[in-house]
């Protein structure tokens, strides 16, 4: 077996100091009831080139975005990452190296962690930010839990236009932990109440900008009524590029800001995984959940990073621990981190502005379609369209003509009254030719 | 200012008037090690003998700070925010966690004296 | 003399490298991209000036972090025997086939009949994680460790409250040698958390953990093989003993690569058990992450099975993402989308190379190693319980009694040797604990070599030669690092000390 260095030789070697017959006997506190005295019935072991076959004969059974014009978006975006960082990630000693308990010998793992905390904090706008969580999503969810710790209240106001899944998490991590929430209906335009559902147990309002239909908003109005409640604001990011261009949230008053942090370095991957980003008011440090490195000196009053402020973790306070989480997301953070540092700070305002340009023109050729509406004021790189027809039946349709052309809304939120409604994203990997096509195709779908 | 009193979980009382001021030992603050952070109650919180009313930290552990006695917080050591390393230096003294207005002065009667203390420490190494 | 022999501060090979901060500027850039047309935005005006970040240019940003990975220990480079973390080689081919195109680089929501592959690679892992687990279901989706362990006692949690039992059953019981996600698991839930002691010999008290049971129980939580490496004999009388008093028994996974092959979760009486797909099936650690979870369940609590599940149609493959959120059936979604499908490729890719033969031999091979690691320094290092040992070896720090030398010495001096320590002052249950894991992608002379070292260690320490332990690392990358100053003043972004010196230099 190629991966197990030891042969028969040196099994008997071993087995023999160890002073055992064989390897049964290592075995013996297993309960003999329990004990499987032959391999399991599953295949048995194969060659590199066998699996490589296998493999590749199930990734041929799917449509891979880069082969088609492909304009999905909702949560995960395609944006194209240098190649510069699919070889850093590979590098040995990022990629087979283990969390940076041992300061001393990690870091280049601890650098870059704290230059992408340093990143995200500049990015959001915000004062500081952790080492990353596993993904946007139960970054949320963990920054629902921190605003009940921070206010000590328990119950939250989630907006109808944050991304429907994002909502179960945060909801089914309330439920279990016994906190409320109210959760507004979807909605696609104009005002949403928020301020009506908070009373005087609510931690934080929870929005996201761009919102999950596209739309973007100043929060500002809004931070300051949710602080004049006593409760906090929480900014939900789903499309991280769009912080090169947008309003900081930290800028409109957001307390803690969370985001996926995939589009930039990290590719689709079928949704994982990601990187979730993570930042916080200085003044809420303490209760922030997740690993932080900060900067230190060594014996010899050299600059150095280590993992600090431990003793918020469950690895010391056990039960008492801001969160269970015990991990950040460190490839992909390095990913992020690596690639927002080859664009540099004019190098992604010039990304997002890209895009904003190529949804423009997108929006403007499928609006010329008969039985297609923009529903939105505003957008990013992502905007809904209403359409004369269902949505994922227009999709299956697109699909069939080798376009892969959005995610119906109602994929997300089967029972809202939003069946015609196509959620569409357009990045810098969206060229002319594809935006053409797309129209062309559209126009001949719903004709 | 009467004699001072220990508790089992290494919290140090010092009765003045009718108000006591709380730290943790000399013995707490060494197994603890190089404190970084102080979390106290906040004045007017009430605490019952026995109850969590801070916590302290070093880079490796954290622990709870126990009220001695019962009674209501009068004030927290402000200095402590700012420079946590007080409590290694100084641990009985400008190291003090919190004062308390005590409810039942006779809750002090069942704590350590100085010397019972000692004999309880040396009994733990 | 570090960093200061030299000019540059550079050392041979050894390059040191400033932060982005210090050598990019905002206007450089490594992408080059399509010019804009200046159209007219619909941004509604709320956009921001500018990004104060550094970029660098192609060349620039491959020597930073070239540089950087060089200040790192890792697999690739040599023993890394972390107990309880499994640092095994992680194979190359997986990493090849999670970068095919037709895994890499689909989206978790387009058409799922444009995805059928992806699917029946999901349902391909779930069939394997069930039969080596002997469990009915396997929910895919936790991103790490500690989030199946959400998963599984989320799923305890959502049967107890199908029950109606939700107010009566809320301690959870958990040994004091477990892994602090246990204990951070049940308080996120609401449950208290009550503490069973060890045994003299490493193992769960069994007059203990019976005097605490009680129809309060909602589940125990036990790591097997334990944190101590040591297989609980006890288990299958402790998971009677739990589901008789209508409790749940939550299994941590972490050490499932000692058994993998061998024993079956499924037969054991375990209800929940999360998988890190990161340890015993090699998906690479990344230096903390990305990780994978997956969690199954027994019978008595598959139908609690988190969303999505991927099902068979007469289409194909079919993926579930609602279901109905009601009293009967109260566990919704852990995250958006489906999981950590990267990693799922790594784990399938290689499952499929070692085979059922093959992962048999993983175990043995892990368990050989650990117990010779015992055999082989047992009697200069003290083992605080007798073996044998399953995949990790257990030591104490009795046998630097009568030294200046702790444990976290020994350790620093290990890394002055080409090592990178063990696991230190875990689990709790033991004075200065080292936990050694060897992992089965060892050779015998790799391991001979670490013996011998640690056997010299042994002697300098005895010796008295405790400058070398308490000076160390005197050769890595940094001296030791002075973390109760980071801790006393946070520092976590860029520009902040900067800023103090200006204040204090007004």
């Amino acid at each position: 077996m190629r991966y197990l260095p030891l042969n028969d030789n040196d099994r008997a070697a071993m087995l023999h100091r160890i002073g055992v017959d064989n390897i049964d006997a290592l075995f013996r506190d297993v309960p003999s009831a329990a004990r499987l005295d032959g391999p399991v019935d599953l295949p048995l072991h194969k060659s590199e080139m066998q699996v490589e076959r296998d493999m590749q004969a199930l990734a041929a059974q799917n449509v891979t975005a880069g082969a088609v014009p492909f304009f999905c978006g909702a949560g995960a975006y395609r944006h194209h990452v240098p190649a510069t960082v699919d070889h850093i990630i590979q590098r040995s000693e990022f990629l087979t190296s283990y969390t940076p308990y041992q300061p001393e010998i990690t870091q280049g793992t601890l650098q870059y962690l704290f230059e992408f905390q340093s990143q995200v904090a500049e990015l959001t706008g915000m004062e500081v930010a952790n080492a990353s969580m596993y993904d946007g999503s139960t970054a949320a969810g963990e920054a629902v839990l921190m605003a009940h710790r921070v206010t000590r209240r328990n119950h939250a106001v989630i907006s109808g236009r944050v991304h429907p899944q994002y909502v179960d998490v945060i909801a089914n991590l309330s439920d279990m932990g016994g906190f409320g929430l109210t959760h507004i209906p979807p909605s696609l335009q104009g005002t949403e109440g928020l301020l009506s559902a908070i009373d005087e147990n609510t931690s934080c309002v929870v929005v996201q900008n761009p919102d999950f239909f596209g739309t973007v908003h100043d929060y500002t109005e809004l931070a300051d009524a949710v602080h004049a409640r006593g409760s906090l604001l929480v900014v939900v990011v789903t499309e991280a590029v769009s912080l090169g261009v947008l309003k900081t949230p930290g800028a409109m008053g957001a307390d803690i800001v969370v985001g996926e942090g995939q589009s930039l370095g990290n590719g689709l991957n079928f949704g994982g995984p990601y990187v979730g980003l993570f930042a916080a008011r200085e003044k809420f440090l303490r209760q922030m959940p997740g690993r932080l490195c900060g900067e230190t000196v060594d014996a010899d009053g050299k600059r150095g990073f280590v993992l600090t402020l431990s003793t918020r973790e469950q690895h010391i306070r056990r039960d008492k621990a801001t969160s269970n989480i015990c991990t950040n997301s460190g490839l992909c953070s390095l990913a992020f981190t690596a690639h927002v540092s080859l664009l540099g700070g004019d190098g992604l305002q010039h990304l997002a502005r890209l895009n904003h340009e190529y949804g423009l023109d997108l929006a403007d050729k499928l609006t010329a379609i008969k039985g297609v509406s923009l529903v939105n004021d505003t957008f990013f790189n992502e905007f809904t369209l209403e359409l004369s027809q269902p949505a994922d039946a227009v999709v299956e349709a697109l699909a069939a003509r080798g376009i892969l052309g959005g995610v119906p809304v109602s994929r997300l939120i089967p029972d809202g009254g939003f069946e015609n409604h196509l959620l569409v994203a357009v990045t810098e990997t969206c060229a002319e030719e594809d935006r053409a096509a797309y129209a062309a195709a559209l126009e001949e779908v719903l004709s | 200012m009467s004699a001072i009193k220990f508790t089992k979980d290494h919290e140090w009382i010092s009765l003045d008037g009718d108000t006591a001021t709380v730290g943790i030992t000399a013995y707490a603050q060494e197994q603890l090690g190089d404190v970084v952070f102080v979390e106290m109650p906040e004045a007017g919180k009430t605490v019952a003998q026995g109850d969590e009313a801070g916590v302290v930290e070093s880079v490796k552990a954290a622990s709870e700070v126990y009220a001695p006695v019962s009674g209501e917080v009068v004030e927290a050591n402000p200095e402590l925010e700012d420079n946590p390393a007080l409590v290694n230096q100084d641990p009985l003294a400008g190291g003090w966690f919190f004062r308390l207005r005590l409810s039942d002065a006779g809750e002090l009667d069942g704590l350590m004296d100085e010397a019972a203390y000692k004999a309880y420490i040396e009994e733990l190494d | 003399m570090n960093g200061k022999t030299t000019f540059t501060g550079h050392r041979g090979l050894e390059l040191r490298e400033d932060l982005i901060f210090e050598i990019g500027t905002r206007d450089r850039s490594g992408v080059d991209l399509a010019p804009l047309r200046g159209l007219p935005d619909r941004l509604g005006g709320i956009t921001r000036d500018q990004v104060d970040l550094p970029g660098l240019a192609e060349p620039e940003a491959v020597r930073h972090y070239v540089r950087l990975s060089q200040k790192n220990h890792a697999i690739d480079m040599g023993l890394y025997p972390l107990g309880s973390c499994t640092m095994k080689h992680n194979p190359r081919l997986n990493e090849k086939m999670a970068r095919l195109p037709g895994f890499a680089d689909i989206h978790p929501l387009q058409p799922v009949s444009t995805v059928q592959g992806a699917l029946r690679l999901m349902d391909q892992l779930a069939h394997w994680l069930k039969t080596l687990t002997g469990m009915p279901e396997v929910a895919l989706s936790p991103k790490a460790g500690a989030h199946g362990e959400l998963c599984g006692m989320m799923a305890v949690r959502a049967a107890i409250e199908a029950r109606g039992e939700i107010d009566r059953r809320t301690r959870v019981l958990v040994p004091e040698s477990a892994h602090g996600t246990n204990p951070a698991t049940a308080a996120l839930l609401g449950f208290s958390v009550d503490e069973i002691p060890a045994s003299e010999d490493g193992r769960v008290d069994l007059d203990a953990f019976r005097d605490k049971l009680g129809d309060d129980v909602a589940a125990i939580m036990l790591t097997n093989p334990n944190t101590c490496g040591l297989f609980e004999r006890d288990i299958i009388a402790i998971a009677d003993a739990v589901h008789a008093v209508g409790g749940y028994f939550y299994c941590d996974g972490a050490n499932f690569n000692a058994i993998v092959g061998r024993v079956r979760p499924g037969d054991l009486g375990i209800d929940a058990m999360h998988i890190n797909l990161h340890k015993t099936f090699s998906t690479p650690h990344g230096g903390g992450g990305p990780g994978a979870g997956p969690t199954v369940l027994s019978e008595r609590l598959a139908e609690f099975a988190p969303l999505p599940h991927v099902v068979a149609n007469a289409d194909g493959l079919e993926l579930v993402e609602h279901g109905p959120h009601t009293p009967d059936k109260p566990f919704g979604r852990m995250v958006a989308f489906h999981g950590q499908m990267g990693m799922f490729v790594r784990a399938l890719a290689y499952m499929m190379s070692h085979g059922a033969d093959g992962l048999r031999q993983v175990a043995d091979d892990a368990v050989l190693n650990a117990n010779y690691i015992m055999a082989e320094l047992g009697d200069v290092m003290s083992a605080p319980f007798a073996g044998p040992c399953m995949h990790e070896a257990l030591f104490d720090d009795t046998f630097l009694k009568d030294t200046d030398v702790e444990t976290l010495d020994f350790a620093k001096a290990m890394i002055d040797e080409g090592y990178h320590p063990m696991t230190m002052y875990f689990p709790l249950v033991v004075h200065g604990a080292m936990l050694i894991e060897p992992t089965e992608t060892e050779s015998k002379a790799s391991l001979d070599l670490f013996i011998a070292t640690l056997r010299d260690l042994v002697a300098a320490a005895q010796a008295g030669d405790t400058e070398r332990f308490k000076a160390a690392p005197q050769l890595a990358p940094t001296k030791r690092l002075d973390e109760t100053r980071a801790a006393r003043q946070p520092v976590l972004r860029y520009g902040v000390t900067e800023k103090k010196q200006a204040r204090a230099a007004e």
